[in-house]
């Protein structure tokens, strides 16, 4: 058996495993080559790029005193003008401006569940894949249950529980939503772990854990990252909807805030649509940025699912 | 050997050698593991409700209390009265005898038992989630039937580029934008609709007009929900059809002579619906949950609006009741959606 005989001649064994380093330059190409053929994938890409940009940049041209309520000077609830291109809120706060500070955070509550979501999910997953028998078992049916329950009445009844904020925020979206990485990240462990080169660490002497974090984790990593554009996608929409619903904190600009604040602070009576608009414009643009990113990536890296 | 068409029509429906309508009752030992499986779910529910709103919160009796005037002896009577000075395992215990004997608690708000609370809320709920449910299944098998069939064409690329962007809108947003055009009135347009609630309280509450005007008051809501909702279906029936296009059955339908419709709807249809009633059935239990911010921005009477008004209280009685009976929900119609896809498909009846 070729397992056998690799453990016996373990300097040769390790060569293939030392990947030279241009064939994945060329891969990457590849890859770059392929995206770019997808124009949604690219302007879903180049809608992203400009909201991390803006988020990034923004600390640079507003300060604190244009998105304190107390300092600002503007006319409350007025139309967009010249001095006020999108008008201004029931404060007299520059829309555009809570709009583009807005993107900060709400793309890192967004991003930080995903992170989280990821990284708990993944770690269930391979360890659930990793193991079957027994534990791998008893991780499903966890997974399972999970899937079972409503994700938005948890995580609503999570973060109400938690207290106001970003921070139960994003851990009450992180709950409710690693199952599907699990599950994802379990089918695929088990076809890696089908794989020879799996078979032949083993041989050599590999630990459980030297299994799942070198040979798993690498091969499982695409499919991962993936899932994630998706994830985040979700998680943004999942934090408007808390938010919204009133569970963040009212002193933090994000869009799900704004929405809740142009609704239940009179803007909407008040037939206010340049403070309505914006926030819900926003959220979708980057929502779809990110799932047509995603769609791209997958269909790239996967060519069966080219007319799906 | 029998004639081509009927060995088609087998193939085609149902590889089961016996007539189309044969009709089993699926085993009970199969019946018995998925109710199991159901239970423990539920059970499941049941800890994790109890973690959330009896252990995790630090002082219920203070949340309760929040900005009135009490008194120490007041606080310490409460909590006898609220059991909350029990061991946790006895309260545990307590508390699952009392979900299991349909008693959800008693509101701090409403000053009323949780259970008839979200009894009442029950009928609003199930009436706009029908409504909606029942337009979205139609609406988007339908199309996703048709843009399947001609993936690529021009239809299909209108009808998923419309179903992605609705998917990416924030519901409630689409809720507020429709209510904004639509019953209050945006330039030309002058606002035709109720804005909120589920009838008018000055016109009489039984006989038609009462109807007619529930009916006024579900098209606001009703439609944010299909439109949200709709796109999901019409991915997975687009996406089936696309799987069972290449199908040789299929071919052998054409060669028949068949039009290409009759093909579609007599052969690919069947086929492709199995795995689109397995997601509807999932998004079923999902789809009452998700009424939440409909309802509470169109403020209808339903479970949602409870849940909402119970949050910004927070009456964690309210919210504890309405996540077990929104739980409950879903796993019923887990259950319902195993069951009928071994009614459905005979394959998976065989196994």
């Amino acid at each position: 058996m070729s397992a056998a005989q690799t453990a016996t001649e373990p300097v040769h064994a390790e060569a293939p495993a030392a990947a030279p380093v241009p064939p994945r330059f060329a891969a990457a190409r590849r890859f770059a080559r392929a995206f770019r053929g997808r124009p949604a994938g690219v302007a879903g890409l180049s809608i992203l790029l400009l909201f991390t940009l803006l988020a990034l940049l923004a600390p640079a041209f507003i300060g604190p005193d244009q998105l304190d309520v107390t300092k600002v000077n503007g006319p409350l609830l007025a139309a967009p003008s010249g001095s006020y291109p999108l008008g201004t809120d029931q404060a007299g706060r520059s829309v555009l401006l809570l709009l583009i500070w807005g993107s900060r955070e709400s793309l890192e509550i967004g991003v930080l569940a995903t992170v989280l979501t990821v990284v708990f999910g993944s770690a269930i997953g391979i360890v659930a894949g990793h193991f079957g028998g027994f534990v791998g078992r008893a991780l499903m049916h966890v997974t399972d249950w999970f899937i079972a329950l409503p994700s938005l009445p948890l995580a609503i009844s999570l973060a109400a529980v938690l207290g106001q904020g970003s921070a139960s925020i994003t851990i009450a979206i992180a709950v409710t939503s690693w199952t599907a990485t699990a599950r994802l990240v379990r089918a695929q462990t088990l076809a890696v772990e089908a794989r020879p080169f799996v078979e032949r660490a083993r041989a050599l002497g590999a630990g459980n854990w030297q299994i799942m974090l070198r040979q798993v984790l690498p091969n499982v990593m695409p499919l991962i990252l993936v899932s994630s554009t998706l994830t985040v996608a979700g998680s943004l929409l999942s934090e408007a909807t808390l938010t919204f619903l009133g569970l963040g904190s009212p002193t933090d600009v994000t869009w799900g805030e704004m929405i809740h604040d142009a609704f239940f602070g009179g803007a909407f009576t008040a037939d206010a649509w340049w403070y309505l608009l914006p926030p819900g414009l926003a959220i979708l643009a980057v929502v779809l940025g990110f799932t047509l990113t995603g769609r791209a990536v997958e269909h790239v890296l996967d060519p069966r699912m080219e007319n799906k | 050997m029998s004639s081509p068409s009927a060995v088609a029509e087998a193939v085609g429906a149902a590889p089961d050698p016996r007539p189309r309508r044969a009709f089993r009752v699926p085993r009970p030992g199969y019946l018995v593991t998925k109710l199991a499986a159901a239970a423990v779910s539920f059970g499941v529910t049941l800890v994790i409700g109890f973690v959330l709103f009896n252990v995790m919160p630090s002082d219920p009796v203070r949340t309760m209390t929040r900005g009135r005037p009490v008194s120490e002896a007041q606080l310490a009577a409460l909590r006898v009265q609220l059991g909350l000075d029990k061991p946790i395992w006895e309260r545990f215990f307590d508390y699952v005898g009392n979900t299991l004997h349909g008693n959800l608690g008693y509101s701090w708000e409403y000053q009323q038992s949780v259970a008839s609370l979200t009894l009442s809320r029950v009928g609003p709920t199930l009436l706009l989630m029908g409504t909606s449910f029942a337009i979205s299944v139609v609406l988007g098998l339908w199309l996703g039937m048709r843009s399947g069939w001609r993936a690529g064409s021009l239809f299909d690329r209108v009808t998923s580029s419309t179903a992605l962007t609705l998917w990416s809108v924030p519901t409630f947003w689409l809720g507020m934008i429709l209510l904004i055009v639509f019953s209050v009135g945006i330039g030309p347009i002058h606002g035709f609709l109720p804005t909120a609630g589920m009838s008018d309280p000055t016109l009489p509450q039984t006989g038609m007009t009462h109807y007619l005007d529930v009916a006024r008051h579900l098209v606001l809501p009703a439609l944010t929900m299909v439109l949200v909702v709709y796109a999901q279906y019409v991915t997975i029936m687009r996406s089936s059809i696309i799987e069972e296009k290449g199908s040789p059955y299929l071919l052998t339908a054409r060669a028949k002579g068949l039009t290409d419709d009759a093909v579609r709807r007599r052969h690919a249809l069947p086929n492709a619906m199995l795995p689109s009633v397995t997601m509807i059935f999932m998004h079923l239990g999902g789809l009452i949950s998700g009424a939440v911010t409909v309802e509470a921005i169109f403020s209808w009477p339903g479970l949602g609006d409870l849940t909402y008004q119970a949050l910004t209280i927070p009456d964690l009685p309210v919210l504890q009741g309405t996540f077990i009976v929104f739980s409950a929900s879903v796993i019923i119609m887990n259950l319902l959606a195993d069951l009928a896809y071994r009614v459905l498909d005979p394959r998976v009846r065989a196994q």
